[in-house]
């Protein structure tokens, strides 16, 4: 089934895919982000890829694109599994947003944003969801330290 | 005379923070709801009072070190995030563990998943007011946490699985007792449904609260009991198979309405089911290792009284495997799910060749169910928010990561 969808993809979208992997069984597709949206959109619709296990970026520090926003869906009425990775270069951090495909999106690409950075074009409430929201930095980041850069602003707030 | 005429008076809103510090709420949730009288407008929930930051330290810790660390996602249950996390690094790097691991694991998951289920019971029924189901789940729940305790030492954070296996063999005689016990459970189960099922307050209460259709509840992902309340047949152990679960006959308990009342089904059903996997695991125990031999070495304290070597202490060296220098890793990316008690718990790793992982992820379903609070909870009373947090099974400690 899974190889259909991928030939099926191929056809479709011959200019947005980058490469084709497999790990342990485990197929995994990377693509352009500028038509994201129109993949998801019609993997959706054709293959009823109603699913939406997770979405979450990856920062890869020192690569270039450097991020990575991944998709992993699966398909309830035919059981399959499958992982789509859009890149996203640190130049231009903005994506297209799926809330409208599949409303559990929401909070997953706020938590992106909150932790990455990366904008979602088209998000109805884009703004931190874990972190306090004048907080400085994107904590998921390679290169934000584990301790943090100091003490968080509002903290004085508490203690006074 | 023309006088007051009540139609004419626009209802003004009233805003309601419930939370952070509600006894409803399962932790620190906080509520921001918009009331027209007493139905609920808007719903904003608001997540963040216990971020961790558990994504980020796990990058810092090599793959055993991380397993305590998800102890600490979804606290009533752990021992299923201890599995999730060990599966997911196990096909990772391609280690079968041995069967009496796979059986073991299963048995204590299953166990993990009845006192996650009690104490859902027990809270859920005491937010509506039944407060009597609160004391005899605890009495249930005490025992499997006395078992669990027998089993690994441990009562809340267990760390008992390890990568390949599990930490340390489960005596006969344990087995026997967990036997006896579940022989006796399924009848406490009736009991609890004697108290709720056809109680006409608790059908007034949770009847036609919250209802979610089937597609709504795909789309909203929803998962674990949640999801099946609303009849879809979605459950990671039949659709992704791990540890024993291919080797154990059970069900899926499935609802129809999609509604507070046939979750509350589902999950007592669910109940026996795990309790008769836990039965037909000690059946079926397999003799033999209980870890694979290509497994990661840990330096574990010795067993029996035999004292530690001072220096262990010192050096701080106590789970420390760590022979980073050989490449023991394969280079690569693994999206691996496990039912957990509230929903699908999946762990996504990416390795870079070295002892600690590049990245971990972590699908909490408490995260992704709080974001559906709004869907349920609008258009509805008050009085049934409390309803509704409740039949989601939610716990903060695993939504804030």
């Amino acid at each position: 089934m899974v190889e259909e969808i991928l030939k099926d993809l191929q056809q479709q979208f011959k200019e947005e895919i980058l490469e084709i992997g497999e790990f342990r069984t485990q197929k995994f597709l990377v693509v352009k982000k500028d038509r994201i949206k129109d993949i998801l959109r019609w993997l959706k619709e054709n293959w009823s890829f109603n699913h939406l296990q997770d979405l979450f970026g990856v920062d890869f520090l020192g690569k270039i694109p450097r991020f990575a926003v991944v998709y992993q869906l699966y398909s309830l009425p035919n059981k399959v599994q499958l992982r789509i990775k859009a890149l996203i270069d640190e130049e231009d951090l903005t994506i297209d947003s799926v809330v409208d495909l599949w409303p559990v999106a929401n909070w997953l690409e706020r938590e992106c944003y909150d932790m990455f950075g990366i904008i979602f074009k088209g998000h109805p409430d884009l703004k931190r969801i874990y972190m306090p929201e004048d907080w400085k930095g994107y904590p998921l980041r390679k290169d934000f330290p584990v301790k943090g850069e100091g003490l968080w602003d509002g903290v004085k707030d508490l203690i006074r | 005379m023309k006088g007051y005429v009540l139609e004419q008076i626009e209802p003004s809103k009233f805003v309601l923070q419930m939370g952070p510090h509600h006894p409803a709420t399962h932790g620190v949730l906080k509520l921001f709801l918009e009331l027209e009288g007493e139905r609920v407008a808007r719903c904003r929930p608001e997540v963040g009072y216990l971020h961790r930051g558990i994504e980020k330290l796990a990058e810092t810790k090599t793959y055993p070190q991380v397993v305590p660390l998800t102890d600490r996602l979804d606290y009533i249950a752990s021992m299923i995030n201890n599995v999730g996390y060990c599966v997911a690094v196990e096909r990772l790097l391609g280690i079968e563990p041995p069967p009496r691991a796979k059986f073991l694991r299963t048995m204590v998951c299953e166990l993990s998943r009845i006192s996650n289920h009690l104490l859902w019971l027990a809270t859920h029924a005491l937010d509506i007011g039944a407060m009597t189901v609160f004391l005899y789940c605890f009495r249930e729940r005490e025992q499997i946490l006395w078992f669990l305790e027998e089993i690994c030492g441990a009562r809340l954070t267990f760390s008992y699985p390890r990568i390949g296996g599990v930490r340390i063999d489960v005596e006969e005689k344990t087995l026997e007792k967990i036997d006896r016990f579940i022989d006796g459970f399924f009848q406490k189960i009736d009991e609890y449904e004697g108290l709720l099922t056809e109680n006409r307050i608790w059908i007034a209460r949770t009847r036609g609260v919250g209802v979610i259709n089937p597609e709504d509840a795909i789309a909203y992902g929803l998962t674990g009991p949640s999801l099946r309340g609303s009849g879809i047949n979605y459950d990671v152990r039949k659709h992704f198979p791990y540890d024993a679960y291919s080797e154990v006959d059970f069900e899926v308990p499935v609802g129809k309405h999609g509604d507070t009342y046939d979750r509350y089904l589902c999950r007592v059903q669910e109940m026996r089911q795990s309790a008769k996997i836990v039965k037909q695991c000690i059946q079926k125990m397999p003799e033999g290792s209980i870890l694979a031999e290509n497994a990661i070495e840990l330096d574990l304290p010795p067993s029996g009284k035999k004292k530690l070597h001072p220096e262990g202490w010192s050096t701080g060296a106590f789970i420390s495997f760590l022979k980073e220098k050989e490449p023991l890793l394969p280079e690569g990316e693994i999206y691996s799910a496990v039912e957990g008690a509230k929903g699908e718990l999946g762990f996504f790793i990416i390795s870079d060749g070295s002892g600690r992982p590049y990245r971990v992820r972590i699908r909490v379903p408490s995260f992704i169910h709080i974001s559906a609070i709004p869907k349920l909870a609008e258009g509805q009373f008050l009085a049934d928010v409390v309803a509704i947090i409740g039949t989601l099974d939610i716990v903060m400690g695993e939504a804030d990561k």
